[in-house]
């Protein structure tokens, strides 16, 4: 997978990964609530982009981000998920959101 | 004094098709409801960033029509092919933009992500925060997948919401939702059904649908 070649990031595919519990009042955040402080696995480094957070208010000349897409178990996600143990979800996150886990 | 036909007020008359009764056919038109708050804040700042010079009205005009310009045909040639060209799958899946520019298309904006539905996996997209989508590979999304119920509900009972759909993923398959929140847009790449051997890609790509690339369907045979 060629994807993200070259891009110095904290994280590498199959890194376990905490996702930040914060809970800002304001700001355009790409971080879905459901999935703020979950833990999941490095499924693979997008790339570097603009933040999204620094964007959407008019602020271009901040640096780009590493963003990563992880992958979580449905069951840790969702507490009561009515689906099989196996299911899984994925969802892109940028690099400020991410902490090592244990 | 004259009646003149543009000045007519067509409040309060019945806008049925009768002409008799001196209804002017080329009067003015008049929209029946005001416009949405959305839309009127759309047409805003459109005028705006054409007023400040970000792009101009015929810009503007040219992507649109370039959007309206894209359908699920497209992104069916790019599965069809997948399907019977392994290397091509191979680079499909590894660069999914790459790919497409071989073939001709432009996915424009963001990347593009392939997934690819096995025995295994089935993949389902969302988009939990707003509604993207793979617009240069599928054209504008249907409605229900820009709707608060598919976007909040697949996301956490993805099986019941494939249900619905009439598609009933075996228990023992992973079923993969990958919520597109930033940079990427995703194709799903359906299985190829059993009774297709010897197709040809344009014949293939003739069960490709819309809602198998989104992954709520899965391809099949006409009976």
């Amino acid at each position: 997978m060629s994807w993200g070649a070259g891009t110095a990031s904290r994280f590498k595919p199959g890194d376990k990964v905490h996702v930040a519990a914060r809970f800002p009042e304001k700001g355009h955040i790409r971080t879905p609530f459901y999935i703020r402080g979950k833990t999941g696995i490095v499924e693979r480094i997008c790339g570097q982009y603009r933040n999204p957070e620094e964007l959407a208010f008019g602020q271009y000349g901040g640096a780009a981000k590493v963003l990563y897409r992880v992958r979580f178990d449905q069951q840790h996600v969702w507490p009561d998920y009515r689906g099989n143990p196996g299911d899984t979800v994925e969802i892109e996150i940028f690099e400020h959101w991410l902490e090592p886990a244990k | 004094m004259t009646h003149d036909p543009h000045d007519h007020d067509h409040e309060g008359h019945d806008h049925d098709h009768e002409h008799a009764h001196g209804h002017d056919p080329h009067g003015p038109i008049q929209a029946k409801e005001p416009q949405g708050y959305y839309p009127m804040l759309a047409d805003a700042v459109r005028e705006l960033l054409i007023e400040k010079g970000f792009f101009t009205a015929d810009q503007h005009r040219a992507f649109i029509e370039k959007i309206d310009a894209r359908g699920p045909a497209l992104g069916a040639g790019v599965v069809a092919r997948a399907w019977t060209d392994e290397k091509f799958k191979q680079r499909l899946l590894d660069d999914g933009k790459k790919a497409c520019a071989e073939i001709g298309i432009d996915v424009v904006v963001a990347n593009l992500v392939v997934v690819e539905n096995t025995p295994a996996i089935h993949n389902v997209i969302v988009c939990t925060l707003c509604s993207c989508y793979p617009v240069f590979v599928l054209g504008r999304p249907p409605d229900w997948y820009k709707s608060a119920a598919y976007r909040a509900r697949v996301v956490r009972d993805p099986r019941a919401v494939l249900e619905e759909f009439g598609t009933e993923i075996a228990p023992r398959r992973e079923v993969r939702v990958h919520d597109s929140t930033a940079d990427m847009r995703y194709l799903v790449l359906p299985m190829r059904p059993p009774g297709t051997e010897g197709w040809s890609a344009e014949q293939l790509a003739k069960i490709v649908t819309r809602d198998t690339m989104v992954g709520v369907a899965e391809c099949r045979v006409a009976q």
